[in-house]
């Protein structure tokens, strides 16, 4: 079994049209996704990669009966696009790929999701994969495998990192959930947690977290109040200064002291998650949880 | 990106923000015709982007002239935390009886702006958060209808706001929250709010005052283009660091740190990870340097003219896990920028994982870096070189 995405998802990709939209499209069939539409205002009739695309998301539901999004619209449209998808009724799934949606964007978005059902993945993610089966996003498809160990992650290329060194050592995966590395974002650890331990196929987890925020502490005490399944843990940003932004909107140490890897790192010990100082001792702890 | 005081207090003032009377001054001359202008006393204001500018000695009162110029000339030119600075605020000192800290920003762990009023103003309001959470009084907005007025007097009134001018400061909150709103804050804040006495001279209807003394304004940088004027004031504010407004130009996430391991890599998380491992094997990074997704081989040209333009560098690290990043691209510019030196300026090692990391590999040009196959060992490698060279 699997998370959030299996064979029978039925994606479609607003923005097919575009550049990233196009190239990635064609990356998700070539994975075995099942992609069966796009949609882009204005564009409805055309076909892209052999997939019809339809003026709205309503639409392509309707007609392709998809349940699944994937958001491949540039920042200043991408809000709207992520309405769109939770107006949109039958989606159970949207990823929001689109990286620097401003904040206040965001802000309305997650009070919409707060009234829906939708789960809704990102923005600023790599997406959602499970090895094997369906890949909802950008993630790289040859370094992932199927197995039984669940990762969730705030960090794209960190996640490849850390599956790289679990397939390395024949680690299969479940299902990876990119989560983003935005202030705002609509599934957080917490949901995918949840996720995972309600997947009777995971039988561990790994949770790569990093500076600002406290997503990470709330993670720690949800795991070690509710969680049976194993779970080990990475935080990056251990030597980021205060105050700077490191790259994603949301990877910035506050003056007061909260967010900082220090604080993660010993939530996540103190709720028995051990936590590896490099990707490679990550693996190490799976290993052993296994 | 943060706006300076004097651009933050006219964006206000602009609005309706009650501020106090103030002018720019480059030079103590400037500053002397600006004092005689607004009248003494005044307060000199060094405008650079550092917090707790009054305890560093970025602030003094001046009564006259002569306490004016040597206030001046003090704080222009003077180095305030690794800061130059070049411009002061010259600003009517304000004759206060109370201090009030009023603040927008957005709760990220709630998806919700959050209003906040304080009657601790004038201090560290971070301090103040930490140590009394309960001395700040809060009120969460929905984002879908804007702060009602009776939000603003709720959180007003339970802050312990005094009653004659609770009216006046739910209405700057509103406004400071309509700002924020309108120009994609990420933090608004005035700290501190001042409160003028019944008798003060500014008062001609003996009723009491208030007026934002200092004036905070953080923009969501992912909304300047839909913020134009204050894109136009970050241009003219920079960031006083050659190297950042490099990265700038570039376009690069680039943080400047203090060690010499320069470091290149794509994705937030993976770089800071690559920072952590300097760290971890026993050297210090220099900076923090994403080229992002899909760079192509320019771009990674452009990384590296970067790294070895910063004199700290001893040694650089590469770090590229291929998704949308090619890894034969990457290996391209970097063939292409270290081709141009008859000699290499500091030592490179590099490690490139995923998309076309073979195909990268294979034309790598070895005699001009080092190529190590994990992570570990490219870091190991870098942080040895970086000792080599201080040792």
């Amino acid at each position: 079994m699997s998370v959030l995405v299996d064979e029978d998802t039925r994606v479609v990709v607003q923005g097919i049209t575009g550049g990233e939209g196009r190239f990635h499209a064609e990356q998700m069939l070539e994975y075995g996704t099942n992609v069966v539409a796009g949609a882009v205002p204005g564009k409805g009739g055309q076909e892209i990669a052999g997939v019809p695309v339809y003026d709205t998301v309503q639409g392509a539901v309707r007609e392709e009966d998809a349940d699944a999004s994937v958001v491949f619209v540039p920042p200043a449209f991408a809000a709207d696009a992520v309405f769109e998808a939770l107006d949109a009724r039958g989606l159970d799934l949207v990823v929001a790929i689109t990286e620097g949606i401003p904040t206040q964007d965001m802000s309305r978005v997650y009070r919409r999701l707060e009234e829906t059902d939708t789960h809704l993945v990102g923005p600023n993610c790599p997406g959602v994969i499970t090895p094997g089966v369906a890949k909802l996003g950008i993630l790289p498809g040859n370094i992932f495998s199927a197995g039984r160990v669940g990762v969730v992650s705030r960090s794209g290329t960190l996640t490849y990192q850390v599956v790289d060194n679990l397939t390395q050592r024949g680690i299969g995966q479940t299902t990876a959930i990119g989560i983003g590395g935005d202030p705002i974002i609509g599934t957080d650890f917490v949901d995918a947690l949840e996720l995972f331990e309600g997947d009777p196929e995971t039988d561990a987890v790994v949770m790569c977290g990093e500076i600002g925020g406290e997503d990470e502490e709330e993670a720690a005490r949800y795991i070690g109040e509710y969680m049976d399944t194993p779970v080990a843990g990475f935080i990056a940003g251990r030597t980021a200064p205060p105050g700077k932004r490191m790259g994603h909107a949301g990877a910035i140490v506050s003056g007061s002291g909260t967010g900082t890897a220090d604080s993660k790192i010993t939530a996540l010990e103190d709720n028995g998650v051990p936590v590896g100082d490099t990707p490679e001792a990550v693996a190490d702890h799976v290993e052993d949880l296994l | 990106m943060r706006l300076h005081e004097y651009q933050a207090k006219e964006v206000f003032a602009d609005a309706g923000i009650p501020t106090p009377d103030s002018q720019l001054a480059g030079t103590v001359e400037e500053a002397v015709d600006a004092a005689a202008s607004i009248g003494y006393p005044v307060a000199v204001k060094a405008q650079v982007h550092v917090g707790g500018r009054g305890k560093a000695g970025g602030i003094e009162l001046a009564d006259s002239e002569s306490e004016l110029r040597d206030a001046a000339d003090a704080i222009l030119g003077m180095d305030l935390k690794g800061y130059r600075v070049e411009r002061v605020l010259v600003e009517a000192a304000v004759d206060f009886v109370d201090e009030l800290y009023v603040g927008v920003t957005m709760d990220r762990g709630r998806g919700r702006p959050v209003a906040m009023v304080s009657t601790r103003g004038g201090v560290d309001i971070e301090e103040v958060a930490a140590e009394e959470p309960d001395a700040i009084a809060r009120e969460h907005v929905d984002p879908a209808f804007g702060m009602h007025p009776f939000q603003a007097r709720k959180v007003v009134y339970e802050a312990g706001v005094d009653r004659d001018v609770a009216g006046d400061v739910a209405s700057i909150l509103r406004t400071l929250y309509q700002l924020w709103d309108e120009r994609d804050g990420s933090d608004a804040e005035i700290n501190p709010l001042m409160i003028t006495s019944a008798e003060s001279a500014d008062s001609a209807s003996d009723e009491r005052e208030v007026i934002a003394a200092d004036a905070v304004f953080n923009v969501d940088e992912d909304a300047l283009f839909r913020q134009p004027e204050l894109a136009e004031m970050e241009d003219e504010a920079g960031s006083g660091d050659e190297l950042e407004a490099k990265a700038d130009e570039y376009g690069f996430d680039y943080v400047r740190l203090d060690g010499n391991v320069g470091i290149i890599g794509n994705g937030a998380g993976l770089v800071m990870t690559t920072l952590d491992l300097v760290d971890y094997y026993g050297g210090s990074p220099a900076n923090f340097l994403d080229v992002g997704g899909g760079a192509k081989a320019q771009r990674i040209a452009n990384a590296l003219d970067m790294v070895f333009s910063d004199d700290n560098v001893d040694s650089v690290v590469f770090n590229i896990f291929g998704g949308i990043t090619r890894g034969d691209e990457v290996a391209g510019g970097i063939n292409q920028a270290l081709e141009e030196f008859d000699e290499i300026p500091k030592p490179v090692v590099v490690r490139l994982a995923g998309t076309n990391a073979e195909e990268g590999m294979a034309i790598l040009n070895e005699e001009l870096v080092t190529v190590e196959d994990t992570l570990e060992e490219a870091v190991q490698r870098a942080v040895e070189y970086a000792q080599e060279v201080s040792a």
